[in-house]
């Protein structure tokens, strides 16, 4: 065989290679967009807020979606309500004590139920949640859209593919030691999260 | 000064809850600043950002309804003030 036909079939078996292996998505959002959400009920009204430092990588193949895995860190710091007390006893070392606790974490383990719908992956993700230095293996439904080539669309000065990760769940506080059995009747035990965030793969 | 006390009470009641109200009548707590939504066109998700802003809430209400009730209460240790004192040893 000559080297003019093993060229073009090295070069297909590399791109091959190359779009079947799984790209690192950052979280780390350079437009600040990336945010949770969090809820719980109170007798006057809900305590609403959100969190936007949100980072961690995961590593996503579009070929085998159900290889995923990876890590999302939120700072507690960030975590804002509109309510300024509300905001300082939520940080404050009776609640979520964020100057010893300054993390929370999710890391992927595993998928069950991987259903795909041309880019969209739609999946059950067990794994570690990391709260007030208490971790608790949980799974969350999660839905991944993969969005070929529209980095750039996003951040016209970079290539490469976007990752949307959106997961609703729920948490007891109680399983992470927060106010464990106290003051149920102000601040439900039940926390609602909302998780919308953007990965980037630059290329 | 029973008098002042009193219009001062009902002063403070008034423009809380005209500030209330104008401030959209929020029957929550206090806030001292707004999310607001943004739509990223390429991903479609909503960024939340916040804008401060001051929206008195019910306890803004509650403060103004006790700083009036002190000013209306505090007015009763007054005595109103008589308008023609009589001299007593008048012959």
């Amino acid at each position: 065989m000559k080297l003019t036909h093993i060229l073009p079939l090295l070069t297909l078996a590399t791109a091959t290679a190359v779009s079947a292996a799984p790209e690192s998505f950052d979280f780390k959002d350079p437009k600040g967009v990336n945010n949770a959400v969090f809820s719980l009920d109170a007798p006057l009204e809900s305590v609403n807020g959100s969190a936007s430092g949100i980072s961690g990588t995961v590593s996503f193949d579009p070929e085998n979606p159900g290889a995923t895995t990876g890590k999302i860190v939120v700072a507690a710091e960030s975590m804002t309500v509109p309510n300024p007390m509300q905001k300082e006893h939520l940080h404050s070392a009776n609640w979520l004590d964020v100057a010893k606790y300054p993390e929370i974490s999710f890391e992927a383990k595993s998928l069950a139920n991987v259903k795909t719908d041309a880019d969209v992956t739609s999946a059950d993700v067990t794994g570690t949640f990391t709260l007030h230095g208490v971790a608790k293996d949980i799974t969350v439904p999660v839905k991944l859209s993969y969005l070929k080539g529209k980095l750039s669309a996003r951040v016209p000065s970079l290539k490469g593919d976007l990752l949307v990760l959106r997961a609703t769940f729920s948490i007891n506080r109680d399983d992470f030691n927060i106010q464990k059995g106290q003051y149920e009747d102000k601040v439900s035990p039940t926390i609602n999260l909302t998780l919308s965030i953007a990965g980037a793969a630059v290329k | 000064m029973k008098r002042i006390l009193r219009l001062l009470a009902l002063l403070v009641l008034m423009a809380g809850a005209s500030i209330w109200l104008a401030t959209g009548a929020n029957r929550g707590w206090t806030k001292t600043s707004v999310p607001v939504r943004t739509l990223d066109a390429v991903t479609g998700i909503e960024g939340i950002t916040y804008q401060e802003k001051f929206l008195p809430g019910v306890d803004f209400l509650g403060a103004a309804l006790a700083g009036a009730g002190l000013l209306a209460g505090a007015s009763f240790f007054f005595r109103k003030a008589k308008a023609n004192q009589q001299p007593q040893n008048q012959k």
